[in-house]
């Protein structure tokens, strides 16, 4: 095993920034590529107009899955050392239903927010501002929300031992799952009205 | 390939190049991408310098700070730096640099600004209660198959789903 590479100290800490920079760009430029600049391009898989979020969304999803089973099957990567969020029932759910709502307000996410900053969104550079301040409303109230935040809490689980399913199957089901979403939403876009933004 | 702004990548050849980025994080650093931790960092880095004893004492910021090293040295600032540098690229290249305020012609621009402004904090505010937004939560999570991130992702695509429905009159 060689992978992943910094935590095993095959590359020197020091490159750390420099490679989060790199990767960053790489990022920037597929999600800016694929449209994700524009909020009512986002908003699209909403209303079924254009589901762009959902299928560069999914594919990148199954893409990088994928490849991290196949990398530890190989025994290139140990993906036992790779970084899990723990999970805490009430904050993953309550916290993404709140994020759901900003969401649907504001027309990105803070990784599309950024890349609409970078080609002269206004709006998206408002909703930067509001990331902030919700931020920090957040660390100011943390004592009212400390319960929340540490409430059942369940380690490092897998969604597939959550449900008792082997991974290799999980992964499987999960590729068709995505793959059957991306002939629905192909379906749905030829039937719903164009919007021009 | 025209370059007055209309051209896209096709999402499945996107969504490909995404996720081979998102592996190649995983494999070289251990840890998947982000977006939200970037301006975590800003916050803590601003209340540390406006009341640093604040930011000591209080049970949040303190988990950030460290004596070694300012907030702002951290992986995810130089990942948005990056990713601000790259997306700006992107839209040189596809011609789409351009100042203005996208919103649907049934609302103003200050009604879009508003609603901006209100979902950015609302979302700033969940990502901190869920460890992680869209980016750090939901699509580094899809790759490990955490339950965290793929609850986080379910919860957030389907209230974004039902929301959207009630703020319709703000995008089409």
């Amino acid at each position: 095993m060689t992978a992943p590479l910094i935590p095993l100290e095959q590359i020197p800490e020091a490159w750390n920034n420099v490679i989060a920079l790199m990767l960053g760009m790489g990022f920037g430029f597929v999600l800016e590529s694929s449209g994700f600049s524009s909020s009512r391009k986002i908003m699209g898989t909403f209303f079924g107009y254009d589901f762009v979020v959902l299928k560069v969304f999914f594919t990148a999803g199954i893409t990088a899955m994928t490849g991290i089973i196949y990398l530890d099957y190989l025994g290139v990567m140990d993906a036992s050392m790779l970084y899990i969020n723990p999970y805490y029932v009430y904050a993953a759910i309550i916290g993404g239903l709140i994020m759901g709502a900003g969401f649907a307000l504001g027309g990105f996410c803070p990784g599309t927010s950024f890349t609409g900053v970078a080609i002269g969104k206004i709006d998206a550079l408002v909703f930067t501002i509001g990331l902030f301040a919700g931020i920090f409303l957040f660390s100011e109230a943390y004592g009212l929300f400390e319960g929340i935040f540490n409430g059942h809490f369940m380690g490092t689980s897998k969604i597939y031992e959550l449900i008792g399913m082997k991974e290799s199957v999980f992964a499987a089901l999960l590729i068709i799952v995505a793959v059957a979403m991306f002939f629905v939403a192909t379906w749905v876009e030829k039937k719903v009205d164009k919007v021009n933004y | 390939m025209k370059r007055d702004g209309s051209f896209y990548l096709n999402p499945y050849l996107g969504g490909f190049l995404l996720g081979l980025v998102l592996l190649s994080t995983y494999y070289i650093t251990g840890r998947g991408l982000g977006a939200s931790g970037a301006i975590k960092s800003s916050v803590v880095t601003t209340v540390h310098a406006v009341a640093p004893d604040h930011a000591k004492q209080s049970a949040y910021y303190s988990q950030f700070l460290s004596d070694k090293k300012s907030p702002m040295n951290n992986w995810l600032v130089f990942e948005v730096l990056g990713v601000l540098a790259g997306a700006f690229f992107s839209g040189a290249l596809w011609g789409r640099l351009k100042t203005k305020v996208e919103h649907s012609p049934k609302i103003t621009g200050r009604t879009r600004l508003i609603s901006a402004l209100i979902g950015g904090a609302l979302f700033g505010f969940g990502a901190q209660l869920a460890r992680g937004c869209t980016s750090g939560a939901a699509l580094s999570g899809m790759a490990v198959l955490s339950s965290s991130g793929i609850i986080t992702m379910l919860a957030i695509f389907g209230s974004a789903y039902i929301f959207s429905w009630t703020f319709k009159r703000l995008w089409i």
